[in-house]
């Protein structure tokens, strides 16, 4: 039995499945990310002082992981305009890409979290850096899960192309969504705890 | 791979797969990813859940009409660190009390409301082959099981389960004993398993409905579901935030929701504190709050289906049933902080949340008024599924009704925490909620099974839950204006106030021992029936939607052709037609 509408588009919706799931999701991590950040503007406008960002944490490391992502966007994009136009080795070279520059991201990270836990800085330390931890500790997990996704689809996954290139285009398309997602997140990150 | 151009055009999806390979039985009956299967499991986890809940309940019912009496026999069986001699220790009850709360809302009432009879119905009433996602559909089930488990084994853990109450106010949540850390790891499946259910609910109800069926022309259950996935979708990630952090506080110190200064037990704690530990409650009853829309809608959803078939009229109002139901899926995102009015949060917040807290009565009101309008002038035929559905009227009324007292910031100082809270949300979930879903069982069940079950044990059933419900819950209302708090382990009797109200403890309790002797029948009718019932067509109730088209039970892709709606869901007694019912189905 199939599903319908997993690789054309309902007429009425002109939509797939995977592409309202993929949104449906987002949102419900809007939501996440959204009372996370919420609870960090409660938790500041109630402490009688907290450090400005910049004075604790490595701000050039970060710009140089803010390039990171934002690049690992753009060859995201670039993996899906590859299949678009029919070129699956250029999908798969920039679908790398994509992997090795989330690598770097959490390779910076691991740095990054190791300087300040040597230092004495753990998450009960204050509640700035519960802050940090947690938020930047929940964007790296999702930072993981993407990787996991779009290491799937260049490796095992990319079988589909060979059967059904639409539907594999759509996948990573979707996965992209997500991708973007997790960029995005960062890029609020960023100047939230780093530099305000 | 081949060259860039030699890839052949794409063919339709599955052109490869048309040939259907017989399932080995662990992928047809436990990884299944057949809606109705996955249907079925959830139902039966809620049930035997909604079974367990109850049980813990039933003990707590010993402390409270008999407070410090040993419990002959089984209270032998737990021990003597929680019940030494049969006399049940204040931590037994807080561990009992936390996780009969979170075992029924969790774990009971929202895998079978929507777990189960979403799953199960909603693809066919739509006239869907499955699920939009199949596959998340089966990992949906597994993460409710794994959290389940997690819940149960946490009972097993040095110090018991968490005790700190379903809700797991902070601090007392964040000191708590290592059971708190298993609630929380166990919520976090259960929040997963939600999220990828209500995705997938949405994403089937938009796209797979069948050739004609409009969202004008949805039964009212459909439109339940598909309000009640959204609330899950948009509200649990708030939730899942807050256990992440509450998570964070218990395991690496942070002190998101702890504050300074706290002494606990004559010690001052070491902490740095600066948390905001009503940030806890604000991020629980978020979720909370529309938590208890996705408790009763698809029991609306369930007893208009049911009412509409057994009146053999259509659903009076049913456009502003629809509009009431989104119109109350949207306020329930903005009425969350009546559960905080006692918290000290400011008289211009408690302002706004009783205003908007009357104003999300009114869709409820509507759609209740509209359900018994339908009755009128109506042939009602008394079966067992309409008799639990009329039985909701009246319970979530009253249910309803006695929560406008709490909603609004002056009468809830008094009441705020007494029994009238308990009696109040219990008529709204146990003879309202757990009624409509009743009434399902006994509705879809021939859709199921292929077979009725028997109706006399059925109403055995009814009555005797009818009447027990209000022995359990009506004293609460008298205990509870008696100013009695529902935190007491021993129903109050250290105090003098209490006292006058003490004996309706007893009254409580012995109806709900009671209750457990009329579930009984159910247990019995319902196994029996999967093989001794009366065997049933596809159309047993006469009904007009589209699961009723699908054989009984439904094979692997639910129909033989692709269904088709030419019609509204409700056209009963259509003056002229040649019988009382004219399916949605059926091309005239």
């Amino acid at each position: 039995m199939d599903i319908p509408y997993t690789v054309e588009l309902r007429r009425d919706t002109g939509l797939n499945n995977g592409k309202i799931g993929i949104w449906l999701f987002l949102a419900s991590e809007v939501m996440l990310f959204g009372a996370l950040f919420a609870s960090y503007i409660l938790i500041r406008v109630g402490a009688p002082s907290w450090p400005r960002g910049d004075t604790v944490l490595d701000v050039p490391l970060a710009t140089f992981n803010t390039i990171v992502l934002i690049s690992s966007s753009v060859t995201m994009v670039m993996a899906w305009a590859s299949l678009m136009r029919r070129r699956f080795e250029t999908f798969r070279m920039y679908m790398g890409g994509t992997i090795l520059l989330g690598l770097t991201f959490l390779v910076v990270k691991y740095f990054e979290y190791g300087h300040h836990l040597e230092l004495g800085e753990f998450p009960s330390t204050n509640n700035f850096l519960a802050v940090y931890y947690t938020l930047t500790g929940l964007h790296m997990l999702h930072v993981f899960g993407g990787m996991v996704v779009n290491a799937y689809f260049w490796g095992p996954g990319a079988k589909l192309w060979k059967t059904n290139p639409v539907w594999f285009t759509n996948r990573v398309e979707h996965s992209g969504l997500f991708w973007h997602f997790v960029d995005l997140v960062w890029i609020f990150l960023f100047p939230t705890l780093y530099l305000l | 791979m081949s060259s860039p151009t030699g890839v052949a055009p794409p063919k339709p999806h599955g052109a490869h797969e048309a040939h259907h390979e017989e399932l080995g039985f662990w992928r047809k009956y436990v990884f299944s990813t057949d809606h109705k299967v996955i249907g079925i499991q959830y139902a039966v986890t809620g049930l035997l859940f909604l079974l367990f809940g109850f049980s813990l309940m039933m003990l707590m019912r010993w402390n409270l009409a008999y407070p410090g009496a040993a419990l002959p026999i089984i209270g032998q069986l737990f021990g003597e660190a929680r019940m030494p001699g049969g006399t049940m220790l204040p931590e037994f009850y807080n561990e009992l009390g936390a996780m009969h709360g979170t075992i029924m809302v969790f774990l009971g009432v929202v895998p079978l409301a929507v777990g189960g009879f979403g799953n199960f119905v909603l693809p066919l009433q739509i006239g869907a082959p499955d699920m939009a996602f199949p596959k998340i559909n089966m990992v949906s089930y597994w993460c409710l099981f794994l959290g389940g488990i997690t819940m149960l084994g946490s009972f097993l853990v040095p110090g018991g389960a968490a005790q700190s109450g379903w809700t797991s106010y902070t601090p007392l949540s964040v000191i708590a004993g290592s059971g708190q850390t298993w609630w929380l790891i166990g919520m976090i499946f259960l929040i997963t398993s939600s999220l990828l259910g209500a995705l997938n609910f949405i994403t089937t109800t938009i796209q797979l409905r069948a050739k004609g069926l409009t969202f004008m022309r949805f039964p009212f259950f459909v439109w339940a579901q598909f309000v009640t996935a959204f609330l899950l979708l948009l509200a649990f990630p708030p939730l899942e935030a807050a256990g992440v952090m509450q998570l964070m506080d218990r395991v690496a110190g942070t002190n998101f929701f702890m504050p300074s200064g706290l002494v606990v037990s004559g010690q001052a704690l070491t902490n740095v504190g600066g948390g905001n530990t009503l940030l806890w409650q604000h991020l629980f009853w978020f979720l909370a709050h529309p938590e208890v829309y996705v408790l009763i809608l698809p029991g609306m959803g369930i007893v208009a289906e049911i009412i509409a078939n057994n009146t053999r009229k259509p659903l009076w109002g049913y456009r502003s049933m629809v509009y009431s139901i989104i119109f109350l899926g949207f306020m329930s995102f903005i009425v969350w902080a009546h559960h905080m009015f006692m918290t000290g949060m400011g008289t211009a917040m408690a302002a706004f949340f009783q205003t908007t807290t009357m104003i999300i009565s009114i869709p409820s009101v509507v759609i209740l008024t509209a359900l018994v309008i339908s009755l009128w002038g109506g042939s009602i035929r008394f079966n067992t599924p309409m008799l639990f559905a009329l039985a909701f009227l009246p319970m979530f009324g009253i249910g309803g009704l006695t929560g406008l007292p709490l909603g609004l910031n002056i009468s809830d100082i008094p009441l705020h925490d007494t029994y009238y809270v308990i009696a109040h949300f219990h008529y709204v979930v146990a003879p309202g909620t757990i009624f409509a879903l009743m009434a399902g069982i006994y509705y879809w069940f021939p859709k199921a099974t292929g077979r009725r079950m028997n109706e006399t044990l059925g109403k055995v059933h009814f009555w005797g839950s009818l009447v027990c419900m209000n022995v359990v819950f009506m004293p609460m209302f008298i205990t509870g204006l008696a100013g009695v708090s529902r935190r007491l382990f021993d129903a109050g009797s250290a105090y003098d106030f209490a006292q006058p109200t003490m004996h309706w403890n007893v009254v409580s309790s012995w109806g709900a021992w009671l209750l457990a002797v009329f579930q009984l029948p159910f247990i019995f009718n319902f196994f029996s029936s999967i093989r001794n019932g009366e065997k049933v067509g596809e159309n047993p109730w006469q009904a007009t939607t589209i699961e009723w088209s699908a054989p009984s039970p439904p094979p692997h892709g639910n129909f033989v052709g692709a269904p088709q709606a030419y019609r509204g869901p409700y056209e009963y007694s259509v003056p002229g037609a040649g019988k009382d019912f004219v399916p949605q189905y059926e091309a005239s």
